[in-house]
């Protein structure tokens, strides 16, 4: 079976969930016997290995062709990259960031191909909706060129290329839900990537959502038939520690850890108030919010006003290794998200041997049970989980032996599996 | 042997509802000593003693006068339910009383807060048991004579351990991997004590009741008191003592009424006893008239719960295991607490359904547990109980201190204290003094300008004997007080150099005053 797939970031530039999950399946498939996956990325990065970029006509769009080889996966994963500005990214603030501390003079032009779409040939709108076009459009040429039979499309950005592909392909298209614009904004989408959303939905044959928290959101707010929707739950890509040489802790205090972006979405301000109900009971204990976001100042403004900055901590972005430097320190992770379609980091807090309290209003919450659960907003019941983990320690043994049990439970396999499932129910139907 | 003849049934019934705690999060310690939920423990009460308690005592003892002197049941009632009946529907406990009083009824004994004493404690485990026979004489009017312990805990030693206490029978569960190819269904004795006699639970013919009574997919659905009554006869000649020892929630609680359970309990006994050679018999008749078969051997705890009818509903993980060994820590300090809520908060503490709340194993039992667990996972249960015990604990170090470092602070709180009222005390004397003072010098501001030319000696004077005159009726009104300083003050006018050797003594006296107040700062 060859699949088509249409995805955001691929390692090593991964900078959110979508990223690691979209990897993780792909990975998961590319070691099923039958299964060809050709990865589709968006060029984003400039500092990726250009000696493996190969130019394919110059008449056409400019795609480079890469191949990569993973550990123990049988076939290479023909990963093909667009050149285009496009960020990897979902959320338009962040896109604007990226584009303003660009300059000029670094951007890259698309030359117009022989389909003859002048419009933006030469010319570089700063437009994330623009961008996203653009992608069909190549999509399209993609689509032409290869051979394959089916077509999977990773989040909003990737639907139009996926129904471009599938247009002029003629089979069948599955989108992938990892987020929806309800949950990125906190309640209030923005009318275009509903549109765009919308679109995407209506034009697949099947809808795959990370979660049942999701899948409830697409079938109600955006009115697709609950059939036509599954959930597939994500899993966690295992990570040997034993080779690790130990993290060293330089004082004695119990360490609670906040990871992720500081917006709206992932409920900061709660994680800060719990924080300071804890810190009025007990004293050997530090606070860290690890991570960047839009309501970073705030919070920390809201720590200083809450006279617990000596020990509320600020780390700023955390890449690749310090993360499980991280999580080594951590004695307790906490995602009090408003509204997580998934959440895969507290599974790599459990792989990690850390405690985790992860918000009900997570997708999360439905697959786990050796976590503390909690409505985001109750910061008396996360205070008094966090307490309860740091003070009891049977409860903190319990959670780290049981937790580690579950999530080794949780393999990417099965979930692509899952996903191959799907792919055959699909094509057959057809 | 005179006994071949005698077959008995033995139909028991446990009844007990814990006092289920409240929220209690960790800020609440050391301020917030109430631990109940009083909405959910009144508002679950009223609703079984309605739906259970109630209508089914009224079936037995209309069961008990229709069939004279042949139909016998007992009950065996926690010290904590029965605290919960006196609070919440004392019309039940007086229905059990009442059918204690039909003498066809027998009320056994158990720990008093239903607790897992029997696992930790042999003292803990006496006292408790000696607290639920006062309780049951006390409330119900009855000696009792058998034993029946927390869920059917059962092994050797706690069966050596009620035999000393005197009771002649102990209920226990005909787990099958003790019984092996036994049969329940005869009279056992203890291994340690043969004297006592051990009643074992048919597991198969009281579930059918218990679980499968409303189960529609059960083959043997609908089942009604003849049909059961027939597998009670098939029985019969293989077995001289069957034993149905049931929750008494099961009537009504979790087999509803709609089910037809109560047409079933009404019309059980009469198909029994016209259908079956069985008699009904309580336990310590069933002690006094069978003979043991032999002595049954339980090195390790069993119960009645789950498949595993084994204690680890309570104590199978370390959750569980911390909390316990936690409470149980504390029991030295408690016994030599005499505060009387802190007896009953320790009482309730030990109730095994908080153990029970913290299962892990629901993955594979989970509708009984979750059926009777007020949290939403085992870890909150946890949570909240150790929550409960640290504030526990932190009253009983007020109250008993057993470190030296306690000891210290207990002690110095003492002084802090003493030293407080002394401030108090000081301070209160220091504003009355100032009052004066400011009195005083108020006058004397309007006395310059009204005389004109006043001396400054002149004023001295007055002061003097203001003060002097002042300082021995200290509880004079303060009317009369003004009164009298505007007298003084005409009079000293003229006689100016008389009350020159008072000025010592004030001059005294003000600096005390000073010196209180530094105290005070």
């Amino acid at each position: 079976m060859r699949v088509l797939m249409f995805g955001w970031e691929f390692p090593p530039h991964i900078s959110g969930g979508l990223g690691t999950a979209s990897y993780g399946l792909t990975k998961g498939m590319a070691a099923i016997d039958d299964m060809e996956v050709t990865f589709v990325v968006p060029k984003a990065w400039g500092d990726e290995d250009q000696d493996m970029v190969r130019l394919i006509g110059a008449n056409k769009v400019p795609v480079t062709f890469k191949k990569i080889y993973y550990k123990g996966i049988r076939r290479p994963i023909e990963k093909i990259e667009v050149f285009s500005k496009i960020v990897p990214y979902t959320d338009p603030d962040d896109y604007w960031k990226i584009v303003s501390s660009e300059s000029l003079g670094k951007r890259l032009i698309i030359q117009t191909n022989e389909m003859g779409v002048t419009d933006f040939s030469g010319r570089y709108d700063n437009n994330l909706l623009d961008e996203i076009y653009k992608y069909s459009v190549i999509a399209s040429v993609i689509a032409e060129e290869n051979e394959f039979d089916i077509i999977h499309a990773h989040d909003w950005l990737t639907y139009p290329a996926g129904i471009a592909a599938m247009e002029v392909s003629g089979k069948p298209l599955v989108i992938h839900v990892h987020a929806t614009d309800f949950d990125r904004s906190g309640g209030n989408a923005n009318p275009d990537v509903y549109r765009i959303e919308k679109a995407g939905m209506e034009a697949a044959v099947k809808i795959i959502t990370v979660s049942n928290l999701t899948r409830d959101i697409v079938i109600n707010k955006y009115n697709i038939h609950p059939d036509k929707v599954e959930t597939v739950y994500n899993a966690v890509e295992h990570v040997d520690f034993s080779g690790d040489q130990e993290v060293k802790k330089g004082f004695d205090d119990k360490v609670v850890t906040f990871l992720g972006r500081i917006t709206l979405q992932k409920g900061p301000e709660y994680f800060i108030e719990a924080a300071y109900k804890v810190l009025k009971a007990m004293n050997n204990v530090r606070f860290v919010m690890a991570g960047t976001g839009d309501m970073m100042e705030r919070m920390m403004r809201r720590a200083a006003s809450l006279k617990i900055t000596d020990r509320f901590h600020f780390t700023g972005f955390l890449k690749g290794k310090d993360v499980y430097t991280m999580l080594a320190l951590s004695d307790v992770y906490i995602m009090p998200s408003v509204s997580e379609p998934f959440g895969i980091s507290p599974l790599e807090a459990m792989q990690s041997s850390v405690p985790v309290i992860i918000s009900k209003q997570s997708g999360v919450a439905e697959i786990l049970t050796h976590a503390v659960k909690t409505d985001f907003w109750d910061i008396d019941a996360m205070a008094d989980a966090i307490y309860g983990i740091l003070n009891y320690p049977a409860l903190a043994s319990m959670f780290i032996r049981n937790g580690m049990e579950e999530v080794i439970r949780l393999k990417w396999d099965n979930s692509a599996r899952h996903v191959r499932d799907i792919y055959e129910r699909v094509i057959w139907k057809k | 042997m005179s006994t071949a003849g005698k077959k008995a049934i033995c139909l028991y019934f446990q009844v007990h509802q814990p006092f289920r705690l409240k929220r209690y999060r960790f800020f609440d310690l050391g301020h917030d000593h109430y631990y109940y939920d009083d909405f959910s423990n009144e508002s679950i009460m009223r609703k079984v003693a309605q739906k259970c308690y109630l209508p089914a005592n009224k079936i037995i003892m209309e069961l008990i006068q229709k069939h004279k002197e042949k139909f016998k049941v007992t009950f065996s009632l926690s010290g904590i339910v029965i605290n919960q009946f006196r609070l919440y529907a004392p019309e039940v406990l007086e229905s059990f009383r009442q059918l204690a009083q039909t003498g066809m009824v027998e009320f056994l004994s158990e720990t008093d807060s239903h607790s897992l004493a029997s696992l930790r404690n042999r003292t803990q485990f006496e006292q408790q048991v000696q607290l639920h026979r006062e309780m049951v004489k006390t409330y119900l009017g009855v000696e009792t004579t058998s034993f029946r312990n927390t869920e059917l805990i059962y092994n050797d030693t706690i069966g050596s351990w009620v035999a000393d206490m005197g009771f002649k029978s102990i209920l226990t569960e005909g787990a099958k991997h003790i019984l092996g190819w036994k049969s329940p269904n005869y009279l056992y004795c203890n291994a340690i004590n043969p004297r006592l006699k051990v009643l074992l639970r048919n597991f198969v013919m009281s579930d059918d009741i218990a679980f499968r009574f409303s189960n529609k997919s059960w083959s043997a659905w609908p089942l009604t008191a003849d049909k059961y009554a027939t597998w009670i006869s098939k029985l019969a000649p293989k077995s001289e003592l069957l034993n149905i020892f049931l929750d008494y929630e099961t009537f009504g609680e979790h087999n509803w009424k709609e089910t037809g359970i109560f047409d079933f309990l009404q019309h059980l006994p009469g198909a029994i006893l016209k259908k079956t050679p069985f008699k009904f018999m309580t336990p310590s008749e069933v002690a006094e008239t069978l003979q043991p078969v032999s002595a049954i051997n339980v090195p390790s705890s069993i119960s009645w719960a789950d498949e595993e009818r084994d204690i680890t509903a309570w104590l199978g993980n370390e959750l569980q295991l911390a909390a316990f060994e936690k409470l149980y820590e504390l029991s030295d300090k408690v016994s030599r607490c005499n505060d009387e809520q802190m007896r009953i908060d320790w009482e309730y503490l030990q109730s095994s359904d908080h153990f029970y709340y913290m299962a892990t194993k629901f993955f594979s039992d989970g509708a009984v547990h979750a059926y009777f667990n007020p949290y939403e996972t085992p870890y909150d249960a946890f949570m909240n109980y150790m929550n409960v015990l640290s504030d526990f604990e932190i009253r009983l170090n007020r109250q008993s201190p057993d470190t030296h470092e306690q000891r210290q602070i207990l002690k110095l709180d003492k002084q802090i204290l003493e030293k407080d009222l002394v401030i108090e005390k000081l301070t209160a004397e220091i504003q009355k003094l100032n009052e004066k003072r400011t009195k005083i010098l108020g006058e004397d501001l309007i006395i310059p300008e009204k005389g004109g030319k006043t001396s400054l000696k002149d004023l001295a004077h007055k002061l003097i004997t203001v003060s002097a005159e002042e300082q021995p009726p200290r509880n004079a009104s303060s009317g009369t007080k003004k009164e009298k300083t505007k007298i003084v003050k005409k009079t000293t006018a003229k006689k100016t150099t008389a009350k020159k050797a008072t000025t010592g003594k004030t001059v005294k006296k003000k600096s005390t005053a000073v010196k209180s107040r530094k105290i005070k700062k």
